[in-house]
């Protein structure tokens, strides 16, 4: 009998310490649609390209700009980033551009053992600035005046412009010359149709991680197993599988039944979903939130009449009882943010804090603005216009559903008529917001990575028309010279002291003019076996598994 | 047989002339919904330029008019190339392989055993309406309608893969996994599909039955001495089964493209999902291949139908017109 009881809690524990140690199955919402690493920009697959790969620099989970694929981080102090001229009519006209040096890793290699040498960098920076490619993020690669390179290992960009971010080059995605380079040569055209990241994902020396991708199943997973050739720390695990299951129920009941082993915080479900698992089952697993840099907001059009009046946009922000928002539907896990700068990041102006909830004061001023009480309760002008506006948002999106009846709640109670009118996401930013053609208030976040200058979203250059093609982020159409000139001063100050004083003043700008109605910035949530230990989360657009081999089990 | 011979041949032609509208339809339709790839694209690359946007526009045929894209496409489709997809960037032919694949198995297995539950059950349930049993069959076939597929599927879950553990939540065989691995991967979303197809056709089955159960034929073959069993099996089914066959027909071309829910919960790339995020995506190409293939199946489906009809009951194969 004693025998028996030893058996079974012998096999008790085998099941539950990592007998799957050597196997960790991550569950995602999303599957990517190509494993190129720069043809199209997905979340799904910078993660699993973490796993497989390395960007030149990127963010730590610190927040602070690494080298993940050079020797050291290029600067002013250091030489290894000079400014020089360059020809006037590029970059910003200023005649002023950078040379930035970059050493790559004396053991760096494809896995399939070929050394990475700047071969490589010059194939990437053809690939990348052919207009024929499709790149869709393109503007680093253009912004790139020339590549000189020193030896097999050291290269200089050039860079068409100075500007603080001068060193951060991570969207530049490396290709294996020796793979790619023959389908580039032969049609460039038809070259993102014939790149082996799609055909053959389980070429060995397409990847340079700590993993290689060795099977693809089209829409349903991607398995990794240790790459050889990885020259750095050991990762933990023989096998990493990352399995898509959009359904965030099924995600959880797979998760439940051993399916996958943990969701990370990037592609998983909502903070207020893993709050409700936690309850449940949070003895089984170890939850993690992170703070991230999703900035929820809401978008007004400023050339609209109703919301040209910065009184009105103060008292719809006064009106919103946001921590009560943070603290009854996400548990407090979220920031009640006060304009789009992280208070995480380190330029966040710490003097200035969240405009309160305050009912009263958004009567005065609304009635300050002209908008008094009409018989049935909501407020008209004199022109008997009622403040009655949409309030729409990505439908299906059950967390900002939830905020958004709140919402509509809180602002009847001042005499503000919102009518929810959401549509699908391809709808909402492919036309409706693009296009500017939205009336009321809009939410929905923008991800940035650190100290992000708001250049795409507030500069008036940034106002999508159709004479620029739509292009731009400035929906609402906020237009403020003064704005304009922090945005430009700040991009080129290279001396941290004076850029976090231009930040500073910024943010007071923001707080005054009100350009969109700061309402949190998300935190993203992990569920993480209890015995993964090492997974730090990042919170911005570069993924955790950057790191994954420091991932480990029980810390061994 | 010269008479189905010909029969088949008018719905070839019929097929290919619904598949080259259908293919304008579905290229209009989504060349109509807002919001096209390039535009999706601006609202999250803050940095791209109109030089960019037009650039790209030209790269995937998006500054042509809407007709001469389709025609373009299907001039190279009619030569054998369908065309790359843009969201997997890829050859379509290859992109759809698998989903159709999967969706094929799990279709065929639900199908197969839907029709071998609900066949029987609608006919014992028809011999003695509002007997014990009919009244059983009518309850279980009304859960299984009433079940919404989603949260049928997430119970199965809870219940056979989170309680038991004896069966995988979803996702898909690893390559080089054996029949007993696949089978168990299929388990579940097989059993989803196929309750709410049962209650269907258990419906389906029974009033048909019971109207054929009532025929003259019927009493007249009764009064003639056959056994019951002969005059059910032989006589009345024939002629119950041709709108049960007329539904399966139908449904095959539905199952096919309109699994997403139960591929979905189950995370098995299907067709469904294809379609879905083709549609989403604004991958004409694949869109177009999906559909495609979709109404194709569904014609096919009807074209056996009329087969067997003539096989079921030859009045129809002969085309004869009503007094």
């Amino acid at each position: 009998m004693v025998i028996f009881r030893f058996g079974l809690l012998l096999a008790a524990l085998l099941f539950v310490m990592p007998v799957q140690a050597k196997t960790l199955t991550i569950g995602i919402t999303q599957f990517p649609h190509t494993l190129h690493p720069t043809i199209d920009s997905m979340a799904a697959t910078s993660y699993i390209m973490g796993l497989a790969r390395r960007p030149i620099t990127a963010y730590d989970a610190d927040w602070t700009l690494v080298c993940l694929l050079c020797t050291e981080l290029p600067t002013l102090e250091n030489g290894r980033a000079k400014v020089v001229e360059v020809p006037k009519d590029v970059g910003d006209g200023s005649g002023r551009g950078i040379a930035v040096t970059y050493t790559l890793p004396a053991k760096a290699a494809w896995g399939d053992g070929t050394p990475i040498t700047t071969a490589d960098v010059m194939f990437t920076w053809e690939v990348g600035r052919h207009p024929q490619v499709g790149i869709s993020a393109a503007e680093l690669y253009r912004r790139i005046l020339d590549i000189t390179l020193v030896d097999d290992k050291t290269f200089t960009l050039v860079m068409d412009r100075v500007g603080f971010t001068y060193n951060s080059i991570g969207d530049f995605g490396l290709l294996p010359a020796h793979i790619e380079g023959p389908a580039f040569a032969e049609d460039p055209a038809a070259y993102r149709s014939r790149t082996a990241y799609d055909r053959a994902p389980d070429t060995k020396g397409l990847w340079f991680g700590p993993y290689r991708v060795t099977e693809v199943s089209q829409g349903a997973q991607v398995v990794l197993e240790r790459n050889p050739a990885w020259w750095g720390d050991a990762p933990a695990f023989d096998k990493i599988i990352v399995k898509a299951i959009e359904n965030t129920a099924a995600l959880e009941a797979n998760l439940l039944a051993g399916g996958v082993d943990m969701i990370p915080g990037e592609l998983g479900l909502a903070v207020d979903q893993v709050i409700a698992f936690e309850k449940r089952h949070g003895n089984r697993f170890a939850i993690t939130y992170k703070p991230s840099l999703y900035y929820e907001h809401l978008e007004v059009p400023l050339d609209s009449p109703m919301f040209a009046d910065v009184r009105v946009r103060r008292a719809l922000l006064h009106a919103i009882d946001r921590q009560l928002i943070v603290d009854k539907l996400f548990g407090g896990k979220l920031t009640v943010a006060t304009t789009k700068v992280s208070p995480l990041d380190w330029v966040h102006h710490d003097g200035l804090s969240p405009l309160p909830f305050d009912p009263a004061e958004a009567r005065r001023l609304l009635d300050e603005a002209g908008w008094a009480p009409g018989p049935d309760g909501i407020r008209r002008n004199a022109e008997g216009q009622a403040l009655s506006f949409p309030l729409q948002t990505t439908a299906g999106n059950r967390t900002r559903e939830r905020v958004q009846q709140v919402l509509q709640a809180q602002w009847r109670d001042i005499g503000v008529d919102a009518q929810i009118r959401n549509e699908p996401a391809r709808v909402l930013f492919g036309e409706t917001m693009n296009k500017r053609r939205f009336a009321g208030a809009v939410m929905f976040a923008w991800i940035s990575s650190p100290e992000n200058v708001p250049r795409t979203t507030q500069h008036c250059e940034e106002i999508p028309t159709e004479a620029n093609a739509w292009t731009g982020q400035n929906y609402g159409a906020y237009c403020d010279p003064a704005m304009d000139k922090l945005i430009d001063a700040i991009e080129v100050e290279l001396d941290r002291d004076k850029r976090a004083a231009l930040w500073h003043a910024l943010q007071e700008k923001m707080v005054a003019d009100v350009p969109d109605l700061p309402l949190f910035f998300r935190s993203e949530a992990y569920i993480l076996p209890a015995w993964l230990k090492g997974l730090r989360p990042t919170g911005h657009l570069n993924p955790s598994t950057l790191w994954v081999e420091t991932w480990s089990v029980d810390g061994r | 047989m010269a008479g189905l011979a010909a029969r088949v041949l008018r719905r070839l032609g019929q097929s290919v002339l619904v598949l080259l509208v259908m293919s304008f339809v579905i290229y209009g339709l989504i060349g109509l919904m807002p919001g096209d790839p390039i535009d999706l694209m601006i609202a999250t690359l803050p940095n791209i330029t109109p030089d960019d946007i037009a650039r790209l526009r030209e790269l995937h045929g998006l500054d042509q008019p809407i007709w001469q894209r389709w025609w373009q496409w299907l001039t190279a489709a009619l030569g054998g190339d369908l065309g790359n997809s843009r969201l997997y960037g890829a050859p379509v032919e290859s992109v759809i392989a698998g989903p159709l694949l999967r969706s094929l198995m799990l279709i065929a297995a639900s199908l197969v055993i839907a029709l071998a539950i609900a066949l029987p059950i609608g006919i014992l349930a028809a011999l003695r309406p509002r007997g014990v049993f009919d009244t059983l069959a009518n309850l279980v076939a009304f859960v299984g309608l009433s079940m919404p597929t989603f949260w049928l599927g997430i119970m199965f879950i809870m219940l056979f893969a989170v309680t038991f553990g004896w069966l995988p939540a979803g996702g898909v065989p690893q390559s080089g996994a054996g029949l007993g691995e696949t089978l168990r991967h299929m388990a579940l979303p097989v059993a989803t599909l196929a309750v709410a197809t049962i209650g269907q056709y258990t419906r389906y089955m029974r009033a048909a039955m019971i109207e054929s159960l009532n025929q003259d034929y019927v009493r007249t073959a009764l009064a003639k001495g056959a056994g019951r069993w002969r005059v059910v099996l032989v006589h009345a089914l024939r002629n119950a089964l041709i709108p049960v066959v007329t539904v399966l027909a139908l449904d095959f071309g539905m199952l096919f493209s309109g699994a997403l829910i139960t591929e979905t919960v189950f995370a098995w790339p299907g067709m469904g999902k294809l379609i879905f995020d083709a549609v989403m995506g604004n991958d004409y190409a694949l869109a177009l291949a999906a559909l495609l293939l979709a109404t194709a199946v569904t014609l096919l489906g009807n074209a056996l139908a009329d087969v067997a009809y003539g096989w079921l009951d030859p009045r129809i194969g002969r085309g004869r017109k009503a007094p």
